[in-house]
């Protein structure tokens, strides 16, 4: 028994998993898209952060990845600055912008980030096109330096896996020990009640925006690997319908699920790489999903069905299904 | 202690102390300002005029939270539990007061912060052990049935060593046996000294556990002093117990 649930420990089987795929794996169009995967599932943990475990919607990481694309991008391509100083100055460009948008949305209760951020995602997304000598404005920013390790350029698609995964194995890492902490379980408390969560000495307005600018830096830390790992960056990438893919990844794969971010970023992914429909009618799939899934489940797919599950056991002792 | 507010138009000109480790009593007619009153001392409203002294200091328009950082801790009319937490992760959000563990310590599992986690767990669990709810730990909270949601947001409230203990209607939606379960839990609590004010609907619990009732009615204060006084006070007696009321 202690065996069996020492071998079911999913920091092992993470590992092994990656180790397993890096060794089976002899394709780059594979590798590239696992990249992605890799990629995806740091924005989605990081939003999962924000919206599955404390509650607050933002409609902008879409954003903020952005700003992590092509701060390393610009610095990297049109000033020739290392891209691992180039990293950092996009989490914090990307922090100092949450900490803007943050202070004055989180003030307020109720749907004020969605809308801050929904507006905030708007603007960047403008200014990626109109800012042309920075961005290369529409058509694109080229010449993305590759990173290199010890010397060592991560120059190709298979490369870049050993960077992106075992990074992403960290932030799972540090993500799960956040949850569950004495700060993830304000977080989730300030979520359920937050007269509740106040009333215990939790500051839930100086909680939540510290989860929101953290959340962020993720999205940041996504978009530098982004840049580096394609080369090329354009605005389209950081639109709001990314910003709703993202949300909808973060529902598929379960509010408050450090794992479910890893299964909805990588089914939301793959799915459109084997459904050539999903690409002519790929905002009404993602919406469709999502009301979907928001409508019955409003905790996600996978954690939705974990609570039906659950609550079947406890019912007999009487208790209550939660009002969600 | 002493809590004085006025202006403010659900509670009038009210004034009156707290004592160290009284149970005090909130008791008067639906509307009459008791949640209100609550909600002042806790700092989910602010006086339009008035003071709330709280260990020599006045703590009115302060934020809720900073209230509760200095150990007043509260109950809901309407509970207002952690549904999607477990009932051990409830009780251990009452430690928050008290810890100090922050963003780095926690994303790093440095050992002081390991430390703190296991001691906070600790205490709940003691939390849970008093109020009989250990054997449900691991259950997330919003499945507990309304009695045992009651008795979760003690222990949670507990679990932060206040030095002030408000419990809004704790008693409504028991049945008798859990009811007269939770008479002796504030009689143990008020036999370690600790300070509460409560307000309770159940006339016979009140008069069994507070020592101390204040009656309010309109939002002013009608009478004030011990159970066996107040129940023979001719206008309480008018306004609120109702003449066939027996004590």
């Amino acid at each position: 028994m202690n065996l069996r649930r020492r071998l079911l420990n999913p920091w092992l089987i993470f590992t092994l998993g990656v180790a397993l795929v890096r060794l089976s794996v002899a394709n780059d169009y594979y590798f590239t898209l696992l990249n992605i995967i890799g990629i995806n599932t740091l924005l989605v943990v990081g939003l999962n952060l924000l919206l599955g475990y404390a509650g607050q919607i933002s409609l902008g990481h879409a954003a903020f990845f952005g700003l992590g694309a092509y701060t390393s991008g610009i610095l990297t391509a049109t000033y020739g600055v290392s891209p691992w100083l180039a990293l950092p100055a996009g989490l914090v460009v990307a922090g100092v912008a949450a900490v803007l948008v943050g202070v004055p949305a989180l003030k307020l209760r109720g749907y004020y980030l969605a809308m801050a951020t929904l507006g905030f995602g708007i603007i960047v997304y403008i200014v990626f096109n109109q800012a042309q000598v920075l961005t290369g404005g529409p058509s694109g920013l080229s010449g993305i330096s590759s990173l290199s390790l010890f010397g060592f350029p991560l120059d190709s698609p298979e490369r870049l896996f050993l960077l992106i995964w075992p990074v992403l194995g960290v932030i799972l890492l540090l993500s799960a020990n956040l949850v569950d902490s004495r700060l993830g379980r304000a977080l989730r408390a300030l979520h359920d009640s937050e007269a509740a969560a106040q009333s215990l000495g939790v500051n839930t307005s100086r909680a939540k925006l510290l989860v929101f600018v953290w959340s962020a830096l993720y999205a940041a830390l996504a978009g530098s690997l982004y840049a580096h790992t394609l080369k090329f960056i354009e605005p389209t990438t950081f639109n709001f319908m990314f910003s709703i893919k993202l949300v909808t990844m973060v529902v598929v794969g379960g509010m408050a699920s450090v794992w479910g971010s890893l299964l909805g970023a990588a089914v939301l992914t793959i799915l459109p790489e084997l459904l050539t429909v999903f690409h002519d009618y790929e905002v009404l799939i993602f919406g469709a999903i999502l009301m979907v899934v928001i409508i019955f489940l409003p905790r996600g797919l996978v954690r939705g069905i974990l609570d039906l599950w659950e609550f079947r056991r406890y019912k007999k002792e009487g208790g209550t299904f939660p009002v969600s | 202690m002493t809590l004085s507010f006025g202006g403010l138009a659900a509670l009038t000109e009210l004034s009156f102390a707290v004592p160290r480790g009284i149970v005090k009593a909130v008791i008067g007619p639906n509307g009459a300002g008791k949640t209100t009153l609550f909600n002042l001392i806790t700092g989910f409203l602010t006086p339009d005029r008035g003071q709330i002294i709280f260990r020599g200091e006045a703590i009115q328009g302060r934020p809720a939270y900073a209230v509760a950082m200095r150990g007043i801790a509260r109950t809901f009319q309407l509970v207002q539990l952690f549904d999607h937490m477990t009932v051990l992760e409830n009780v251990m959000v009452g430690r928050h007061r008290l810890t100090r563990a922050g963003l780095f310590g926690s994303i790093l599992r440095l050992p002081a912060m390991r430390r703190e986690e296991a001691a906070i767990e600790a205490r709940a669990w003691e939390a849970l052990e008093f109020v009989g709810l250990a054997g449900r730990a691991h259950q997330p909270a919003g499945f507990l049935p309304l009695g045992l949601k009651r008795l979760l947001e003690i222990a949670r409230a507990l679990a932060s060593e206040p030095r002030l203990l408000l419990l809004d209607e704790p008693a409504s939606g028991l049945d008798q046996i859990e009811s007269d379960r939770l008479g002796e839990m504030i009689l143990a609590l008020r036999s370690q000294g600790l300070t509460i004010l409560l307000v309770e609907h159940d006339m016979s619990l009140t008069m069994e556990v507070a020592e101390e009732i204040v009656v309010l009615n309109y939002g002013q204060l009608l009478a004030e002093g011990p159970p066996r006084a107040i129940q023979k006070h001719p206008e309480v007696i008018a306004a609120y117990l109702g003449s066939d009321w027996q004590g």
